[in-house]
């Protein structure tokens, strides 16, 4: 026999991580399109009896999210517009039917290249809360995900929240997808733009590009370009022209390394504008 | 034959007592935690109007609310719901259907059926928040669900329009004699939207064995098998595993006699990835825990071909030894002097095109059960040819035909690939060899792997025109990749070459096809046989010459258009009926409008660009130069009502209305006295399969003669002449003439053993004629036309394109049923919209539908129909044939705008964002 169980507590949940080898199962989404029409053969920890892990939460120092919130459930709260990128990441998550149930950090454990979350949540400086029964821990999102299907969690360890300092809840966000379809779609390549605007200047700016590495990744000579830069729509042009050398896109059946190279900085600069107020957020096919 | 523990699943999880409300009644259930709760709906309390279509979350088929909000069923643990109250299609209704549903069925909405339970579903969440939806909201609501039918336009339209149907259902009943014509709702339309409709999978018996197919991972590659029995042995409640060694008939199926040769279960060697090697049947939950990791079956990887260029080189290995150089067959159609024509033409244009295998992709994958009836084995399985299926399996199993019974449940998609047998000789075996009903419903990964694809393309071709712009000569070469068995490779060499001219006088002609095997998916029947694949080389070449003429790509098409009298590259004379200069004609006004909006969009938008493209189809209704009869068997019943029995399965294309419509107008009679009975092969005679679009032509023309028949029979035994009226009145026909009025009493008739008093049976079989050596003959009786515009805009930074409109106009001779033929046309658009930007199915690849993608609701841009009838001196009330016809304009269509648009011409389909931009930026690079 294999072990089920579904904690109500973290303390108890966490307890259980200790003792064995668990398969985590929360929102769904990807945990059964893995398994297939196979038989199930892992202990399973269901974490959906956990209460306290779904919901947002503003506290003085920074916003948590708790780490069985939904992508739908980011849609409904209210946030600052730092958060509209990933508002606008959260309404592209598979269809409406996988933002129902799909959780936060469901997306970031799953660690798909193509995790329409990531970007958002790196712009954001977003720190990924992991406990086990003996500690706590914070990760900076991109030290949590290590490669495609790889993250830093520790045996006996689960992601509990999403953090995100105060500082970097600033600014104006937006999201760009391009996919080969309208809904439903694995993206080819999107990217998210968070600038921080002071008198007429960028005075920060967060950039990221999600499925063109391995993990999704700071743009940091995109950032260093716009930086200082006068808010208007020749911000795009700085995108097309900075350095961008963190990128590593490989081609497959969505499309080509050179396409994804070229595409990457295009909604860049889009996200860019967005971000702005100055262009549309959707590419699709 | 050991039983499972009771309460525990064999290594699985301990089951748990799970309490929820389901439609508004509580209910509980003993299952494991983990357990789907689309499996539980449907297995455990049988609430089978949710769908499974693929088992992500990838196509919304088993949509459901849960406390309200939409989800996937099949990603919904059981332990999730505990306590929840769950709405699915079986609880919109309430004593009468929803406004909804009734809007569903208004609007043509529905055509299979499979994905309505998850668009109603879907829909009613947004409803219920805001009860008039814009088109937008609508789309982003539903952009979850797919639907491969109806091209999701009616889907859009009855979601909006939803609020006005609050009164019920207007079946929209024609009068007597004027059903023809007419859009009454689908006469199989109430089921498809309640969630009761029976596909196949929701009929499986409790106590049905469940069948599990071990597949090769390989693509060419030996095999042999451990000790099975052993293995078998070792696990409870599996009730025997089944091999090629097992098979008591000929291993050998096709559905084109001479070249059958694929086996039901690989014997030693497996020719493609996925192809089934044997059968592991045992208790429902036995097999839902049971591992296949460690079957004993030992692979030797054998080196494998997947490109016909590979396949045909020299040396090559053979997939099949009698085969040489893998060429299954070629197709070959020649008129006049097609090189001296180009050698003396005034201006010509060459090119090459690619295309891709395309999957078909129904949201219902293949299901059914076996079980043994005395000496008869029935099957109950979706298909779209019973009386193909029964003779395939038969073979198969060393049967007696009459041995063999075929009940089609109502099938949930099937575009050509559910011609082919896929499980039932499978199944079959399983019921034959235990005794016990045997079931299967595959998933969605061993649909796409196991069962056939549109043939990949690669071609080439050259046309001529003289310098007043009349096509002179034509030459054409392609190689379709038919895969690793023939199917219907064959049907598709020999119906490029006498389609590739398009609907377009060509003197001087060459056209070949060759069907070359590989280890690929096998390529058999997907709407239009190779077709689709021709147009694109033919109509893109055709702007390139109006281009190189100066002339406008409509006028030139209008110039060289076949009319009446023309004779085709066959040397078949059109005496009448030719319809697509009609078409060409009608598409005038859009067309200039269409190009006057793209010329003023451009002149002020640089990043993105819009186009305009045209393109052209025709296709013959019916099997190419062989017998392709429907018989159509239609009486009156002792208690008054017309019994018609209805051979033409309706795959959702509409054949139980449309056929039942010609046979009301032929009989006089309304289509409410009208009952159904099913294409079962124990019940009704053969109307053929539902292929080649030939129901409305061929079976459509049946019914009229059996409508006609019958209606003699009454009138004779009336001693009334052809000018009375019949009329059904309870168990009584009352036929009147002038003033006089008689009444027959029915139930004073001698009965035959199905009931029916007055009975007529007629059987009708399109003239047509061999084609010899070079081609020539005349290979259908009927054809039909069609022209689509596509207007639309490219994004030149990203190659992405945003489809504006697509304007159809299509001539269907006489449209039977005019909702029902918009609802063709949408749909054939969304697949041809699929098959020019995004489908690719790439073997190892793209087995699931995330990876391999089709139209989302969003992906579909307004339509507007244009229905031309130009009636057909053959076809019933005039009518041609249009479910394939629909499809072949919109890609090149699409491929001629974005050329418009940006200049360059994609020769690979699908034209992906990333192939579009390279072709933008290597002109840029000409420059």
């Amino acid at each position: 026999m294999i072990r089920y169980a579904k904690p109500t507590t973290v303390d108890e949940a966490l307890a259980l991580l200790g003792e064995d080898r668990w398969r985590i199962l929360s929102g769904g989404t990807d945990f059964y399109p893995a398994q297939g029409a196979k038989p199930f053969r892992d202990n399973i920890l269901d974490v959906n009896g956990l209460v306290e892990l779904r919901g947002i939460a503003e506290a003085e120092e920074r916003w948590r999210i708790g780490a069985r919130t939904t992508w739908t459930d980011i849609v409904r709260h209210p946030l600052p517009a730092a958060f509209d990128g990933l508002k606008a990441a959260a309404r592209e998550v598979g269809s409406v039917q996988i933002q129902n149930v799909a959780t936060v950090a469901g997306n970031l454990c799953n660690a798909s290249p193509a995790a329409d979350g990531v970007p958002a949540l790196l712009v954001l400086d977003a720190d990924v809360e992991l406990r086990s029964a003996m500690a706590t821990r914070h990760l900076p999102l991109g030290d949590f995900i290590l490669g495609n299907r790889r993250t830093a969690l520790q045996p006996g360890e689960m992601v509990t929240a999403i953090l995100v300092p105060k500082r970097s809840a600033a600014g104006m966000s937006a999201f760009v997808k391009l996919g080969a379809r309208r809904y439903l779609v694995i993206s080819i390549a999107m990217a998210a733009a968070r600038l921080v605007v002071d008198d007429g200047v960028v005075a920060d700016a967060a950039i990221a590009v999600g499925a063109c590495s391995a993990v999704a990744r700071r743009l940091a000579g995109v950032e260093a370009a716009l930086r200082g830069q006068p808010v208007t729509a020749a911000l795009a042009d700085t995108v097309l022209s900075a350095h961008i050398d963190e990128l590593s896109p490989i081609a497959d059946v969505r499309g080509s390394a050179e396409y994804r190279k070229h595409a990457a900085r295009e909604i860049v600069a889009r996200a860019v504008r967005a971000a702005i107020g100055l262009g549309e957020s959707k590419v699709a096919a | 034959m050991s039983t499972v523990r009771p309460g525990i699943t064999q290594s699985g999880i301990e089951r748990a007592d799970i309490a929820f409300e389901v439609n508004g009644a509580a209910v509980s259930v003993s299952v494991p935690p983990v357990r789907r709760l689309s499996q539980v709906l449907r297995d455990e309390l049988r609430l089978t109007g949710t769908k499974v279509g693929c088992d992500a979350g990838d196509c919304g088929a088993c949509t459901v609310l849960v406390d309200g909000n939409p989800v996937c069923a099949c990603l919904v643990p059981a332990a999730s719901v505990s306590g929840a109250t769950i709405t699915t299609v079986e609880g919109l209704a309430s004593g009468r259907l929803s406004a909804l549903q009734a809007s569903f069925l208004e609007h043509g909405a529905a055509q299979c059926g499979i994905c309505t339970p998850g668009l109603l579903v879907a829909a009613t969440a947004l409803l219920e928040r805001n009860p008039t939806p814009s088109e937008a909201e609508t789309q982003d609501a539903l952009g979850g669900v797919l639907c491969r039918c109806t091209g999701y336009r009616k889907i859009i339209a009855a979601v909006m329009d939803a609020s006005r149907h609050m009164y019920g259902v207007d079946h929209r009943l024609p009068e007597v004699g004027r059903a023809v014509g007419a859009s009454p709702i689908r006469l199989d339309g109430v089921p498809k939207v309640t969630g009761d409709e029976k596909f196949g999978g929701d009929s499986f018996p409790a106590d049905a064995l469940a069948v599990l197919v071990v597949r090769s991972p390989h693509y060419y590659a030996r095999f042999s098998f451990g000790d099975l029995t052993a293995w078998a042995g070792s696990r409870p409640g599996i009730a025997g595993v089944f091999t090629a060694a097992d098979i008591p008939g000929h291993n050998c199926f096709g559905v084109i006699g001479p070249f059958a040769d694929q086996p039901a279960l690989a014997d030693g060697f497996a020719r493609f990835r996925g192809e089934a090697v044997a059968l592991v049947a045992g208790e429902r939950e036995a097999i839902l825990d049971l591992d296949l990791t460690d079957f004993p079956i030992a692979w030797t990887e054998l080196p494998h071909v997947l490109q016909p260029c590979e396949a045909r080189a020299d040396g090559a290995s053979l997939i099949h030894q009698h085969r040489p150089a893998n060429l299954l067959t070629s197709g070959f159609v020649e008129r006049g002097d097609p090189d001296a024509a180009l050698g003396s033409a005034a201006v010509t244009v060459s090119g090459a095109i690619e295309t891709s295998f395309v999957e078909h992709a129904y949201i219902e994958p293949e299901a059914g059960f076996a079980y043994r009836d005395g000496e008869m084995l029935v099957i109950v399985a979706c298909t779209q040819a019973p009386y193909m299926d029964r003779d395939d399996t038969a073979k198969v199993l060393g049967l007696a035909v009459d041995k063999v019974r075929i009940v089609p449940t109502a099938t949930g998609g099937g575009f050509g690939s559910k011609l082919d047998v896929s499980l039932q000789p499978l199944i079959g075996l399983v019921a034959m060899k235990t005794g016990r009903a045997a079931a299967l419903a595959y998933t969605r990964n061993e649909s796409m792997m196991s069962t056939t694809k549109r043939h990949p393309a690669e071609m080439k071709a050259t046309i001529g025109a003289d310098a007043e712009g009349r096509v002179t000569g034509m030459v054409f070469e392609g190689d379709f990749n038919t895969g690793a068995y023939a199917s219907w490779g064959p049907t598709v060499a020999n119906r490029v070459p006498v389609h590739a001219s398009g609907p377009y006088l060509t003197p001087n002609y060459r056209a070949t096809g060759y069907a070359i095997h590989t280890n690929g998916p096998i390529a058999g029947a997907f709407r239009g046989f190779g077709v689709p694949q021709a147009t694109i080389m033919q109509e893109t070449l055709y702007d390139e010459l109006a281009g190189k003429l100066g002339m406008d790509r409509l006028d030139f098409r209008l110039n060289n258009c076949l009319r009446n009298g023309s004779e085709t590259v066959t040397g078949q004379r059109l005496e009448s009926g030719v319809g697509i200069g009609e078409c060409l004609e009608s598409l005038r006004p859009h067309w200039s409008r269409a190009l006057a909006e793209a010329e003023a969009f451009n002149a002020v938008n640089g990043a993105s660009k819009r186009g305009v493209g045209v393109a052209s189809c025709w296709y013959g209704c019916g099997n190419t130069s062989l017998p392709n009869p429907s018989t159509i068997k239609v009486g009156i019943s002792g208690s008054g009502e017309v019994i018609l029995h209805q051979g033409a399965v309706d795959i959702g294309q509409g054949s139980n209305t449309v056929i039942t419509q010609i046979c009301a107008d032929a009989l006089g009679l309304p289509l409410d006295k009208f009952r159904l009975e099913s294409a079962d092969t124990a019940i009704s005679p053969d109307a053929g399969k539902t292929s080649a679009s030939r129901q409305t032509f061929v079976t459509g023309k049946a019914a009229e003669k059996a409508g006609r028949s019958l209606r003699e029979q009454i009138l004779r035994f009336a001693n009334v002449s052809g000018n009375a009226t019949i009329a059904l009145d309870g168990p009584s026909i009352s036929i009147r003439e002038g003033d006089a009025t008689r009444r027959i009493d029915l139930s004073t008739l001698k009965a035959d053993a199905g009931g029916l008093v007055f009975v007529a049976e007629e059987t009708y079989d399109p003239p047509t004629q061999p084609l010899d050596a070079k081609g020539q003959g005349k290979p259908y009786a009927v054809y039909g036309y069609g022209a689509q515009i596509a207007e639309l805009e490219v994004d030149l930074k990203l190659g992405t394109v945003k489809l504006i409109k697509i304007t159809a106009a299509h001539d269907v001779g006489k449209a039977i049923n005019p909702v029902l033929v918009e609802g063709q046309i949408e749909g054939g658009i969304a697949q041809g919209i699929g098959m020019a930007l995004m489908e690719e199915y790439i073997p190892g690849r793209t087995e699931n539908l995330h990876d391999y993608l089709i139209p989302t609701i969003g992906d579909v841009p307004p339509i507007e129909h244009i229905l031309v009838e130009v009636p057909d001196p053959e076809g019933p009330f005039g009518a041609k044939g249009l479910g394939e016809h629909v499809l072949i304009p919109t890609a090149p269509a699409i491929l001629n705008a974005i050329r418009h648009a940006t200049g360059v011409l994609v020769t690979k389909v699908p034209a992906t964002p990333s192939r579009i931009l390279a072709a933008i930026r290597e002109k840029e690079a000409r420059r």
